[in-house]
Protein backbone atom coordinates (compact mmCIF):
# COMPACT_ATOMS: atom_id res chain seq x y z
CA UNK A 1 0.00 0.00 0.00
CA UNK A 2 1.25 3.42 -0.86
CA UNK A 3 2.23 5.62 2.08
CA UNK A 4 0.72 8.54 0.19
CA UNK A 5 -2.77 7.12 0.37
CA UNK A 6 -2.47 6.17 4.01
CA UNK A 7 -1.54 9.73 4.84
CA UNK A 8 -4.33 11.00 2.65
CA UNK A 9 -6.86 8.94 4.55
CA UNK A 10 -5.52 10.11 7.91
CA UNK A 11 -5.71 13.74 6.95
CA UNK A 12 -9.11 13.21 5.39
CA UNK A 13 -10.59 12.03 8.68
CA UNK A 14 -8.55 14.21 11.02
CA UNK A 15 -10.48 16.52 13.26
CA UNK A 16 -7.85 19.22 13.23
CA UNK A 17 -4.71 20.05 11.26
CA UNK A 18 -1.95 17.58 12.05
CA UNK A 19 1.74 18.18 12.23
CA UNK A 20 4.16 15.65 10.81
CA UNK A 21 4.98 14.54 14.32
CA UNK A 22 1.33 13.91 15.09
CA UNK A 23 0.95 11.94 11.89
CA UNK A 24 3.90 9.82 12.90
CA UNK A 25 2.28 9.23 16.27
CA UNK A 26 -0.85 7.98 14.53
CA UNK A 27 1.20 5.62 12.40
CA UNK A 28 3.03 4.48 15.51
CA UNK A 29 -0.20 3.88 17.43
CA UNK A 30 -1.66 1.93 14.56
CA UNK A 31 1.34 -0.36 14.58
CA UNK A 32 0.81 -1.03 18.28
CA UNK A 33 -2.70 -2.36 17.75
CA UNK A 34 -3.31 -6.10 18.23
CA UNK A 35 -4.65 -6.74 14.77
CA UNK A 36 -1.89 -4.83 13.01
CA UNK A 37 -0.57 -6.65 9.97
CA UNK A 38 2.90 -6.43 8.48
CA UNK A 39 2.14 -3.35 6.41
CA UNK A 40 0.85 -1.44 9.39
CA UNK A 41 3.73 -2.54 11.58
CA UNK A 42 6.17 -1.56 8.88
CA UNK A 43 5.30 2.09 9.25
CA UNK A 44 5.98 2.24 12.95
CA UNK A 45 9.44 3.71 12.71
CA UNK A 46 8.96 5.84 9.66
CA UNK A 47 11.05 8.97 9.45
CA UNK A 48 9.55 12.43 9.44
CA UNK A 49 11.36 13.22 6.22
CA UNK A 50 9.62 10.32 4.49
CA UNK A 51 6.24 11.51 5.67
CA UNK A 52 6.92 15.02 4.45
CA UNK A 53 8.13 13.73 1.10
CA UNK A 54 4.97 11.67 0.65
CA UNK A 55 2.83 14.66 1.55
CA UNK A 56 4.65 16.80 -0.96
CA UNK A 57 4.02 14.15 -3.56
CA UNK A 58 0.33 14.23 -2.73
CA UNK A 59 0.27 17.97 -3.21
CA UNK A 60 1.78 17.56 -6.62
CA UNK A 61 -0.70 14.87 -7.62
CA UNK A 62 -3.66 16.94 -6.52
CA UNK A 63 -2.36 19.86 -8.44
CA UNK A 64 -1.87 17.80 -11.57
CA UNK A 65 -5.37 16.41 -11.24
CA UNK A 66 -6.68 19.96 -10.65
CA UNK A 67 -8.53 18.86 -7.56
CA UNK A 68 -10.76 21.40 -5.89
CA UNK A 69 -9.32 20.42 -2.53
CA UNK A 70 -5.63 20.37 -1.78
CA UNK A 71 -3.36 19.70 1.08
CA UNK A 72 -2.06 22.80 2.77
CA UNK A 73 0.53 23.12 5.47
CA UNK A 74 -0.21 26.09 7.66
CA UNK A 75 1.91 26.86 10.71
CA UNK A 76 3.45 23.44 10.41
CA UNK A 77 0.15 21.56 10.44
CA UNK A 78 -1.36 19.73 7.48
CA UNK A 79 -4.99 19.88 6.45
CA UNK A 80 -7.25 19.56 3.44
CA UNK A 81 -8.54 22.89 2.23
CA UNK A 82 -10.52 24.06 -0.77
CA UNK A 83 -9.18 26.23 -3.54
CA UNK A 84 -10.13 29.92 -3.42
CA UNK A 85 -11.91 29.84 -6.76
CA UNK A 86 -14.69 27.75 -5.28
CA UNK A 87 -15.47 30.21 -2.52
CA UNK A 88 -18.79 31.50 -3.97
CA UNK A 89 -20.39 28.08 -3.65
CA UNK A 90 -18.78 27.26 -0.36
CA UNK A 91 -19.87 30.53 1.12
CA UNK A 92 -23.40 29.68 0.09
CA UNK A 93 -23.01 26.26 1.61
CA UNK A 94 -21.50 27.01 4.99
CA UNK A 95 -22.33 30.67 5.31
CA UNK A 96 -19.78 33.39 5.56
CA UNK A 97 -17.27 32.59 8.25
CA UNK A 98 -17.26 34.93 11.19
CA UNK A 99 -13.91 36.34 10.33
CA UNK A 100 -12.45 39.47 11.87
CA UNK A 101 -12.43 42.52 9.59
CA UNK A 102 -9.59 42.87 7.16
CA UNK A 103 -6.48 44.59 8.36
CA UNK A 104 -5.98 48.20 7.39
CA UNK A 105 -3.07 49.29 5.26
CA UNK A 106 -1.08 50.76 8.16
CA UNK A 107 -1.70 47.63 10.19
CA UNK A 108 -0.45 45.45 7.35
CA UNK A 109 2.65 47.57 6.93
CA UNK A 110 3.47 47.41 10.63
CA UNK A 111 2.79 43.69 10.59
CA UNK A 112 5.05 43.21 7.57
CA UNK A 113 7.89 45.03 9.31
CA UNK A 114 7.55 42.92 12.43
CA UNK A 115 7.19 39.71 10.44
CA UNK A 116 10.36 40.17 8.45
CA UNK A 117 12.52 41.83 11.04
CA UNK A 118 11.58 40.06 14.22
CA UNK A 119 12.61 40.31 16.96
CA UNK A 120 12.21 44.04 16.71
CA UNK A 121 11.46 46.84 19.14
CA UNK A 122 8.63 49.28 18.83
CA UNK A 123 11.06 52.14 18.29
CA UNK A 124 12.68 50.32 15.37
CA UNK A 125 9.30 49.75 13.77
CA UNK A 126 8.47 53.43 14.11
CA UNK A 127 11.80 54.32 12.60
CA UNK A 128 10.97 52.39 9.45
CA UNK A 129 7.39 53.54 9.16
CA UNK A 130 8.04 57.13 10.10
CA UNK A 131 4.89 57.36 12.22
CA UNK A 132 3.78 56.43 15.69
CA UNK A 133 2.66 52.82 15.79
CA UNK A 134 0.93 52.57 19.16
CA UNK A 135 -2.52 52.22 17.66
CA UNK A 136 -1.62 49.58 15.11
CA UNK A 137 0.49 47.65 17.61
CA UNK A 138 -2.47 47.49 19.92
CA UNK A 139 -4.73 46.25 17.15
CA UNK A 140 -2.24 43.62 16.09
CA UNK A 141 -1.68 42.45 19.65
CA UNK A 142 -5.39 42.21 20.30
CA UNK A 143 -5.86 40.18 17.18
CA UNK A 144 -3.22 37.86 18.46
CA UNK A 145 -1.06 38.30 15.40
CA UNK A 146 1.84 39.90 17.21
CA UNK A 147 3.28 39.18 20.60
CA UNK A 148 6.09 40.33 22.86
CA UNK A 149 8.89 37.83 22.71
CA UNK A 150 11.62 39.25 24.82
CA UNK A 151 13.73 42.26 25.56
CA UNK A 152 16.49 43.93 23.62
CA UNK A 153 19.97 43.94 25.10
CA UNK A 154 20.30 47.71 24.96
CA UNK A 155 19.84 50.58 27.36
CA UNK A 156 16.33 50.61 28.71
CA UNK A 157 15.74 46.96 27.78
CA UNK A 158 12.79 47.68 25.51
CA UNK A 159 10.42 44.89 24.58
CA UNK A 160 10.92 43.09 21.32
CA UNK A 161 8.04 41.83 19.23
CA UNK A 162 7.47 39.02 16.82
CA UNK A 163 4.62 37.28 15.05
CA UNK A 164 2.60 34.52 16.62
CA UNK A 165 1.47 31.12 15.37
CA UNK A 166 -1.89 32.71 14.69
CA UNK A 167 -0.15 35.02 12.24
CA UNK A 168 0.95 32.06 10.14
CA UNK A 169 -2.52 30.63 10.25
CA UNK A 170 -4.18 33.93 9.38
CA UNK A 171 -2.16 34.25 6.19
CA UNK A 172 -2.00 30.58 5.38
CA UNK A 173 1.79 30.38 5.68
CA UNK A 174 3.67 27.21 6.37
CA UNK A 175 6.43 28.95 8.28
CA UNK A 176 8.17 32.30 8.45
CA UNK A 177 10.52 31.21 5.68
CA UNK A 178 7.51 31.15 3.38
CA UNK A 179 6.99 34.89 3.62
CA UNK A 180 7.21 36.33 0.11
CA UNK A 181 10.69 37.65 -0.74
CA UNK A 182 11.91 36.76 2.74
CA UNK A 183 15.62 37.00 1.98
CA UNK A 184 15.44 40.43 0.49
CA UNK A 185 13.30 42.02 3.13
CA UNK A 186 15.19 40.61 6.07
CA UNK A 187 18.28 42.57 5.02
CA UNK A 188 18.60 46.15 6.02
CA UNK A 189 19.22 48.45 3.07
CA UNK A 190 22.74 49.84 3.36
CA UNK A 191 24.19 49.76 -0.09
CA UNK A 192 24.31 52.99 -1.94
CA UNK A 193 23.29 52.97 -5.56
CA UNK A 194 26.30 52.96 -7.90
CA UNK A 195 25.36 56.18 -9.69
CA UNK A 196 25.35 59.43 -7.77
CA UNK A 197 22.07 61.20 -7.20
CA UNK A 198 21.06 63.37 -10.12
CA UNK A 199 22.73 66.74 -10.28
CA UNK A 200 20.35 69.33 -11.58
CA UNK A 201 22.04 72.67 -11.92
CA UNK A 202 21.77 74.38 -8.62
CA UNK A 203 19.73 71.58 -7.16
CA UNK A 204 20.54 68.09 -5.94
CA UNK A 205 24.25 67.64 -6.21
CA UNK A 206 26.16 64.44 -5.78
CA UNK A 207 26.73 63.55 -2.16
CA UNK A 208 29.77 65.21 -0.60
CA UNK A 209 31.38 62.03 0.67
CA UNK A 210 30.56 58.50 -0.25
CA UNK A 211 28.89 56.61 2.56
CA UNK A 212 30.55 53.36 1.68
CA UNK A 213 34.04 52.67 0.45
CA UNK A 214 34.14 55.22 -2.40
CA UNK A 215 36.93 57.73 -1.91
CA UNK A 216 38.69 59.67 -4.63
CA UNK A 217 36.22 58.96 -7.39
CA UNK A 218 33.38 60.53 -5.48
CA UNK A 219 35.29 63.71 -4.79
CA UNK A 220 36.14 64.17 -8.45
CA UNK A 221 32.52 63.73 -9.48
CA UNK A 222 31.34 66.10 -6.85
CA UNK A 223 33.75 68.81 -7.91
CA UNK A 224 32.43 68.59 -11.44
CA UNK A 225 28.92 68.95 -10.17
CA UNK A 226 29.89 71.85 -7.93
CA UNK A 227 30.39 74.36 -10.76
CA UNK A 228 26.82 74.37 -12.06
CA UNK A 229 25.50 74.77 -8.57
CA UNK A 230 27.44 77.97 -8.02
CA UNK A 231 26.11 79.52 -11.19
CA UNK A 232 22.45 79.01 -10.58
CA UNK A 233 21.41 79.10 -6.99
CA UNK A 234 17.73 78.42 -6.30
CA UNK B 1 -16.43 80.30 -12.34
CA UNK B 2 -16.41 76.58 -12.86
CA UNK B 3 -16.69 74.35 -9.87
CA UNK B 4 -13.38 72.86 -8.79
CA UNK B 5 -13.40 69.34 -7.53
CA UNK B 6 -10.43 68.88 -5.32
CA UNK B 7 -9.25 65.39 -4.65
CA UNK B 8 -7.16 65.53 -1.56
CA UNK B 9 -5.59 62.40 -0.29
CA UNK B 10 -4.84 62.20 3.36
CA UNK B 11 -1.64 60.43 4.20
CA UNK B 12 -0.90 58.61 7.38
CA UNK B 13 2.71 59.60 7.63
CA UNK B 14 5.34 61.70 5.89
CA UNK B 15 6.96 58.70 4.24
CA UNK B 16 3.61 57.76 2.66
CA UNK B 17 3.33 61.25 1.25
CA UNK B 18 6.87 61.28 -0.06
CA UNK B 19 6.42 57.96 -1.80
CA UNK B 20 3.22 59.23 -3.35
CA UNK B 21 4.93 62.38 -4.62
CA UNK B 22 7.81 60.34 -6.02
CA UNK B 23 5.40 58.00 -7.74
CA UNK B 24 3.60 60.96 -9.24
CA UNK B 25 6.88 62.19 -10.71
CA UNK B 26 7.38 58.73 -12.14
CA UNK B 27 11.04 58.62 -11.25
CA UNK B 28 13.10 56.07 -9.46
CA UNK B 29 13.54 56.72 -5.76
CA UNK B 30 17.30 56.80 -6.20
CA UNK B 31 17.03 59.50 -8.83
CA UNK B 32 14.54 61.78 -7.28
CA UNK B 33 15.16 65.48 -7.15
CA UNK B 34 15.00 66.18 -3.46
CA UNK B 35 14.69 69.91 -3.75
CA UNK B 36 11.61 69.64 -5.92
CA UNK B 37 10.29 67.03 -3.56
CA UNK B 38 10.81 69.37 -0.63
CA UNK B 39 8.83 72.06 -2.41
CA UNK B 40 5.92 69.76 -3.16
CA UNK B 41 5.93 68.41 0.36
CA UNK B 42 5.71 71.87 1.85
CA UNK B 43 2.95 72.78 -0.58
CA UNK B 44 1.02 69.82 0.67
CA UNK B 45 1.44 70.88 4.26
CA UNK B 46 0.21 74.34 3.35
CA UNK B 47 -2.85 72.83 1.76
CA UNK B 48 -3.46 70.84 4.89
CA UNK B 49 -3.33 74.04 6.85
CA UNK B 50 -5.72 75.64 4.44
CA UNK B 51 -8.19 72.82 4.80
CA UNK B 52 -7.80 73.10 8.53
CA UNK B 53 -6.53 69.57 8.88
CA UNK B 54 -4.51 68.57 11.84
CA UNK B 55 -0.87 68.21 10.91
CA UNK B 56 0.89 65.45 12.76
CA UNK B 57 4.25 66.27 14.26
CA UNK B 58 6.03 63.79 12.02
CA UNK B 59 5.10 65.80 8.95
CA UNK B 60 6.70 68.90 10.37
CA UNK B 61 9.84 67.00 11.32
CA UNK B 62 10.07 65.70 7.76
CA UNK B 63 9.49 69.18 6.36
CA UNK B 64 12.37 70.54 8.39
CA UNK B 65 14.59 67.63 7.34
CA UNK B 66 13.81 68.40 3.72
CA UNK B 67 14.55 72.07 4.24
CA UNK B 68 17.84 71.15 5.83
CA UNK B 69 18.76 68.94 2.92
CA UNK B 70 17.79 71.67 0.49
CA UNK B 71 19.90 74.22 2.31
CA UNK B 72 22.89 71.91 2.34
CA UNK B 73 22.71 71.57 -1.39
CA UNK B 74 22.92 75.27 -1.94
CA UNK B 75 26.32 75.55 -0.35
CA UNK B 76 29.47 74.06 -1.80
CA UNK B 77 31.04 71.47 0.42
CA UNK B 78 33.92 73.62 1.61
CA UNK B 79 31.63 76.25 3.04
CA UNK B 80 29.28 73.90 4.76
CA UNK B 81 29.25 74.06 8.51
CA UNK B 82 29.42 70.71 10.19
CA UNK B 83 26.33 70.40 12.37
CA UNK B 84 27.25 69.24 15.82
CA UNK B 85 26.05 65.76 16.54
CA UNK B 86 26.29 64.76 12.92
CA UNK B 87 29.11 62.48 11.94
CA UNK B 88 31.57 63.25 9.22
CA UNK B 89 30.32 62.04 5.94
CA UNK B 90 26.79 61.41 7.08
CA UNK B 91 24.53 62.42 4.29
CA UNK B 92 20.98 63.32 5.27
CA UNK B 93 19.95 62.88 1.67
CA UNK B 94 21.09 59.34 1.56
CA UNK B 95 19.53 58.63 4.93
CA UNK B 96 16.18 59.83 3.67
CA UNK B 97 16.39 57.90 0.44
CA UNK B 98 17.41 54.80 2.31
CA UNK B 99 14.45 55.21 4.58
CA UNK B 100 12.12 55.62 1.62
CA UNK B 101 13.49 52.58 -0.16
CA UNK B 102 13.10 50.43 2.91
CA UNK B 103 9.61 51.69 3.61
CA UNK B 104 8.55 51.06 0.05
CA UNK B 105 9.75 47.48 0.27
CA UNK B 106 7.58 46.93 3.30
CA UNK B 107 4.63 48.58 1.66
CA UNK B 108 4.94 46.11 -1.18
CA UNK B 109 5.28 43.29 1.30
CA UNK B 110 2.12 44.49 3.03
CA UNK B 111 0.29 44.38 -0.29
CA UNK B 112 1.42 40.81 -0.76
CA UNK B 113 0.25 39.93 2.72
CA UNK B 114 -3.12 41.35 1.86
CA UNK B 115 -3.34 39.07 -1.14
CA UNK B 116 -2.63 36.13 1.14
CA UNK B 117 -5.23 37.39 3.58
CA UNK B 118 -7.90 37.50 0.90
CA UNK B 119 -6.96 34.09 -0.44
CA UNK B 120 -7.19 32.68 3.05
CA UNK B 121 -10.65 34.09 3.45
CA UNK B 122 -11.71 32.07 0.46
CA UNK B 123 -10.29 28.77 1.58
CA UNK B 124 -12.42 26.44 3.61
CA UNK B 125 -10.92 23.62 5.61
CA UNK B 126 -12.45 20.20 5.96
CA UNK B 127 -14.79 20.70 8.89
CA UNK B 128 -13.95 18.45 11.78
CA UNK B 129 -16.53 16.24 13.48
CA UNK B 130 -17.36 17.83 16.77
CA UNK B 131 -15.94 15.76 19.59
CA UNK B 132 -18.45 14.48 22.15
CA UNK B 133 -17.01 15.98 25.29
CA UNK B 134 -17.65 19.56 24.22
CA UNK B 135 -21.13 19.37 25.73
CA UNK B 136 -20.02 19.44 29.33
CA UNK B 137 -17.79 22.45 28.78
CA UNK B 138 -20.81 24.48 27.81
CA UNK B 139 -21.98 24.69 31.43
CA UNK B 140 -21.87 28.37 32.25
CA UNK B 141 -19.62 29.18 35.13
CA UNK B 142 -20.19 32.41 36.94
CA UNK B 143 -17.31 34.78 37.32
CA UNK B 144 -15.63 34.90 40.68
CA UNK B 145 -15.73 37.85 42.97
CA UNK B 146 -12.68 39.37 44.60
CA UNK B 147 -13.54 37.64 47.88
CA UNK B 148 -13.36 34.23 46.27
CA UNK B 149 -9.95 35.14 44.95
CA UNK B 150 -8.78 36.37 48.35
CA UNK B 151 -10.07 33.23 49.97
CA UNK B 152 -8.24 31.10 47.49
CA UNK B 153 -4.95 32.93 47.84
CA UNK B 154 -5.24 32.77 51.61
CA UNK B 155 -5.48 29.02 51.37
CA UNK B 156 -2.32 29.00 49.29
CA UNK B 157 -0.54 31.25 51.75
CA UNK B 158 -1.50 28.97 54.63
CA UNK B 159 0.84 26.46 53.11
CA UNK B 160 3.74 28.71 53.84
CA UNK B 161 2.92 29.63 57.37
CA UNK B 162 2.54 25.98 58.28
CA UNK B 163 5.92 25.14 56.91
CA UNK B 164 8.46 25.13 59.66
CA UNK B 165 11.43 23.53 58.07
CA UNK B 166 14.54 25.62 58.29
CA UNK B 167 15.61 27.06 54.99
CA UNK B 168 17.98 29.73 53.85
CA UNK B 169 16.10 32.84 53.03
CA UNK B 170 17.04 34.07 49.60
CA UNK B 171 15.84 37.31 48.23
CA UNK B 172 13.65 36.16 45.37
CA UNK B 173 13.73 38.78 42.72
CA UNK B 174 10.27 38.24 41.36
CA UNK B 175 8.71 41.09 39.51
CA UNK B 176 5.04 41.35 38.77
CA UNK B 177 5.71 41.84 35.07
CA UNK B 178 7.75 38.66 34.92
CA UNK B 179 4.93 36.80 36.59
CA UNK B 180 2.46 38.27 34.15
CA UNK B 181 4.52 36.90 31.29
CA UNK B 182 4.78 33.52 32.97
CA UNK B 183 1.07 33.26 33.62
CA UNK B 184 0.15 34.25 30.08
CA UNK B 185 2.65 31.79 28.66
CA UNK B 186 1.33 28.98 30.82
CA UNK B 187 -2.20 29.82 29.77
CA UNK B 188 -1.33 29.87 26.11
CA UNK B 189 0.22 26.44 26.45
CA UNK B 190 -2.47 24.86 28.58
CA UNK B 191 -5.67 26.67 27.67
CA UNK B 192 -7.02 26.79 31.17
CA UNK B 193 -5.41 26.55 34.56
CA UNK B 194 -6.79 25.97 37.98
CA UNK B 195 -5.98 28.42 40.69
CA UNK B 196 -3.86 25.93 42.60
CA UNK B 197 -1.88 25.04 39.48
CA UNK B 198 -0.89 28.67 39.19
CA UNK B 199 0.72 28.55 42.61
CA UNK B 200 1.90 24.97 42.48
CA UNK B 201 5.57 25.75 42.15
CA UNK B 202 5.65 28.88 44.30
CA UNK B 203 8.50 28.57 46.71
CA UNK B 204 7.84 31.43 49.05
CA UNK B 205 5.22 33.86 50.24
CA UNK B 206 6.59 36.68 48.16
CA UNK B 207 6.34 34.57 45.06
CA UNK B 208 2.73 33.76 45.85
CA UNK B 209 1.98 37.42 46.42
CA UNK B 210 3.71 38.37 43.22
CA UNK B 211 1.78 35.82 41.23
CA UNK B 212 -1.46 36.92 42.80
CA UNK B 213 -0.75 40.54 41.91
CA UNK B 214 0.02 39.48 38.37
CA UNK B 215 -3.32 37.66 38.24
CA UNK B 216 -5.20 40.71 39.48
CA UNK B 217 -3.42 42.91 36.98
CA UNK B 218 -4.31 40.60 34.13
CA UNK B 219 -7.93 40.54 35.23
CA UNK B 220 -7.94 44.32 35.31
CA UNK B 221 -6.52 44.43 31.82
CA UNK B 222 -9.27 42.02 30.82
CA UNK B 223 -6.77 39.53 29.54
CA UNK B 224 -8.06 36.83 31.86
CA UNK B 225 -11.31 35.52 33.15
CA UNK B 226 -11.72 33.62 36.41
CA UNK B 227 -14.61 31.23 36.74
CA UNK B 228 -15.89 29.11 39.56
CA UNK B 229 -18.33 26.27 39.02
CA UNK B 230 -19.72 26.28 42.55
CA UNK B 231 -19.08 28.37 45.60
CA UNK B 232 -15.76 27.43 47.22
CA UNK B 233 -14.92 25.12 44.37
CA UNK B 234 -11.68 25.30 42.46
CA UNK B 235 -11.27 28.53 40.50
CA UNK B 236 -10.45 28.23 36.82
CA UNK B 237 -8.38 30.78 35.00
CA UNK B 238 -8.70 31.18 31.24
CA UNK B 239 -7.75 33.72 28.64
CA UNK B 240 -10.37 36.28 27.97
CA UNK B 241 -12.23 35.73 24.69
CA UNK B 242 -13.19 39.28 23.98
CA UNK B 243 -10.29 41.57 24.64
CA UNK B 244 -11.38 45.15 24.98
CA UNK B 245 -9.40 48.10 23.74
CA UNK B 246 -6.94 48.89 26.45
CA UNK B 247 -7.88 48.76 30.09
CA UNK B 248 -11.12 50.32 31.12
CA UNK B 249 -10.78 53.10 33.65
CA UNK B 250 -11.50 52.16 37.24
CA UNK B 251 -15.16 52.75 38.01
CA UNK B 252 -14.17 54.92 40.97
CA UNK B 253 -12.48 57.46 38.74
CA UNK B 254 -15.78 58.61 37.28
CA UNK B 255 -17.43 59.47 40.57
CA UNK B 256 -15.08 62.13 41.88
CA UNK B 257 -14.99 63.78 38.47
CA UNK B 258 -18.74 64.21 38.58
CA UNK B 259 -18.91 65.55 42.08
CA UNK B 260 -16.14 68.09 41.73
CA UNK B 261 -18.02 70.64 39.62
CA UNK B 262 -20.98 70.40 41.94
CA UNK B 263 -18.90 71.10 45.02
CA UNK B 264 -16.98 73.76 43.18
CA UNK B 265 -20.05 75.84 42.66
CA UNK B 266 -21.45 75.68 46.17
CA UNK B 267 -18.68 77.44 48.08
CA UNK B 268 -18.90 80.32 45.66
CA UNK B 269 -22.59 80.71 46.36
CA UNK B 270 -22.23 80.17 50.06
CA UNK B 271 -19.49 82.64 50.82
CA UNK B 272 -19.99 85.81 48.89
CA UNK B 273 -17.63 87.33 51.38
CA UNK B 274 -14.87 85.11 50.15
CA UNK B 275 -15.54 86.14 46.63
CA UNK B 276 -15.67 89.83 47.34
CA UNK B 277 -12.41 89.51 49.19
CA UNK B 278 -10.94 88.00 46.09
CA UNK B 279 -12.55 90.70 44.00
CA UNK B 280 -11.02 93.51 46.00
CA UNK B 281 -7.68 91.84 45.78
CA UNK B 282 -7.86 91.79 42.03
CA UNK B 283 -10.11 94.55 40.78
CA UNK B 284 -9.68 93.89 37.11
CA UNK B 285 -10.96 90.37 37.34
CA UNK B 286 -14.00 91.24 39.53
CA UNK B 287 -16.41 91.98 36.69
CA UNK B 288 -15.21 88.86 34.93
CA UNK B 289 -15.70 86.60 37.93
CA UNK B 290 -19.11 87.96 38.90
CA UNK B 291 -21.15 86.32 36.09
CA UNK B 292 -19.47 83.02 36.87
CA UNK B 293 -21.03 82.78 40.34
Amino acid sequence: MDLKFILESILFSAQKPLSVKEIRDVLGNAAEQDDADATVKGLKKIKEADVTAALEQLIQEHEDAKRSYRLACVAGAWQFVTQPEFSPWLKALVGVKARPPRLSQPALETLAIIAYRQPITRAEVEQIRGVNVDGTMQTLTERGLVEAIGRAEVVGRPMTYGTSALFLEYFGLRALEDLPAADELRKIVVEKPPAPLTADPGLATAPPEGLKSDDGSQKAEEQKAEQPSEEAPT
Amino acid sequence: MAEYKVKFEVFEGPLDLLLYLIKKEEVDIYEVNLTKLAKQFIEYIDTMRLLDLEIAGEFLVMASTLMYIKSRELLPVEQQVQVEGEEEGEDPRWELIRQLVEYKKFKDAAAQLQVLEVARENTFPRLPIKPEFEAERAAVKPEVSIFDLLNAVNTVLQRFTKRDDLRDIFDDKWTVSEKIEQVMKALTERGRLTFSELFAQAASRSEVVCTFLALLELIRMKQLVCLQAEPFAEIEVTRSQTVSLGSSPLPDAAAPAETVPATGLEPAADNPSGETAAATADETSAPASAPQS
